[in-house]
């Protein structure tokens, strides 16, 4: 017997091969974020304090506009619920892996994020290693490539000072990708088409400053009113 | 905004993020969620990420030169790049970078007569 064990049978070891492709993808996220957040002269530690707290990607990117357009709370409020309800469907398929998680549980439903959702939901546990401890690290390591990749971010935006103009566009193309993966994973349309009428009809009557609140809750009501067309055409094969 | 309106805004959205991912762990331990829980959880999003890469653009004027071609270009590479390799950071940071040469370098300039 050997008294000592190779790294590749440690738990961490499967948990960090296991977030490679989200190390990636969270570290430079993070990076883009801390690097937009600083660029405009928001105190650059607020990025990493939101990205260890809020930790949800593109409502933390889209705060930023939030911060420089004054927007009010109550209009913070009900766009975090909507961009985040699609979490309070996750937790119905990890409520009994979490239950492994003991004492832990909370920072396990506190870090649920898109990504760590799919790793948690598809990984096929390895063999000989504790479960409850694999899940945890998944999910601290998720958490910590996004805080690392933040500082990171915001750091190099405080102190590397370089023409930004333009570096807007980072939300811009976050959001578009979002949506190109939207409309592949979704048979119906209907959503699309309503949020684009509501944003732009929104834009001509109340004008662009305001027109995120009216536009979000009035697709919200027409997505509840064409409920049944919806399920139908997402449905049908 | 100030400060301490962007540490409230930041609770905020702390506890309500907290709140949505938490909510099946309060309620559903033993049934099901209503339909229309489940329902706005699934489609809201679409529907809500939509607005926003509209809200995104609000402030491009599709009138005077250089007509949003900036953006246009842009989000033509997104989108291609996006089709081809399916990789978010190729896809954000290339368009991006292209973002940044077109409006710093005035490229399209020539569009104002």
């Amino acid at each position: 017997m050997r008294a000592q064990r190779n790294i590749s049978d440690t738990t961490i070891f499967h948990a960090i091969v296991a977030t490679m492709p989200i190390m990636f993808g969270y570290v430079s996220g993070g990076i883009a974020f801390g690097l937009l957040l600083a660029s405009k002269g928001i105190p650059w530690i607020f990025a990493p304090i939101m990205s260890i707290f809020v930790y949800a990607g593109s409502m933390q990117f889209i705060a930023i506009q939030f911060f420089l357009s004054n927007a009010n709370l109550i209009t913070i409020a009900i766009i975090t619920l909507l961009i985040n309800c699609r979490h309070m469907l996750y937790g119905l398929s990890l409520l009994d892996k979490f239950d492994l998680t003991g004492k832990l549980k909370p920072y396990m439903i506190f870090t649920l994020t898109d990504e760590t959702y799919a790793l948690l939901t598809t990984l096929k546990d390895p063999n000989k290693i504790n479960k409850s401890k694999f899940y945890i690290y998944i999910s601290a390591l998720n958490h910590f490539y996004w805080v690392f990749g933040t500082i990171l971010g915001a750091i190099m935006g405080n102190a590397i000072k370089f023409n930004t103009l333009g570096l807007d566009f980072t939300l811009t193309a976050l959001f578009l990708v979002i949506l190109l993966e939207q409309l592949r994973s979704y048979k119906t349309r209907l959503p699309f088409w309503i949020g684009a009428t509501c944003a732009i009809a929104s834009i001509f009557i109340i004008g662009k400053e305001n027109m995120l609140l009216p536009s979000i809750i009035l697709s919200t009501l027409l997505l509840i009113i064409f409920k049944r067309t919806v399920t139908a055409q997402n449905e049908r094969d | 905004m100030n400060v301490t309106n962007i540490e409230i805004s930041i609770a905020i959205m702390t506890l309500i993020t907290f709140l949505a991912r938490a909510f099946p762990f309060i309620f559903f331990r033993a049934k099901r969620p209503p339909e229309m829980v489940v329902f706005i959880g699934k489609y809201a999003p679409f529907s809500v990420i939509t607005i926003l890469v509209i809200y995104c653009l609000k402030d491009v004027s599709f009138l005077k030169p250089p007509f949003g071609l900036n953006e246009l270009i842009a989000i033509l590479f997104v989108v291609i790049l996006h089709l081809k390799f399916r990789n978010f950071f190729v896809s954000i940071f290339v368009s991006t970078f292209v973002y940044m040469v077109l409006v710093q370098l005035n490229l399209l300039n020539f569009l104002r007569f």
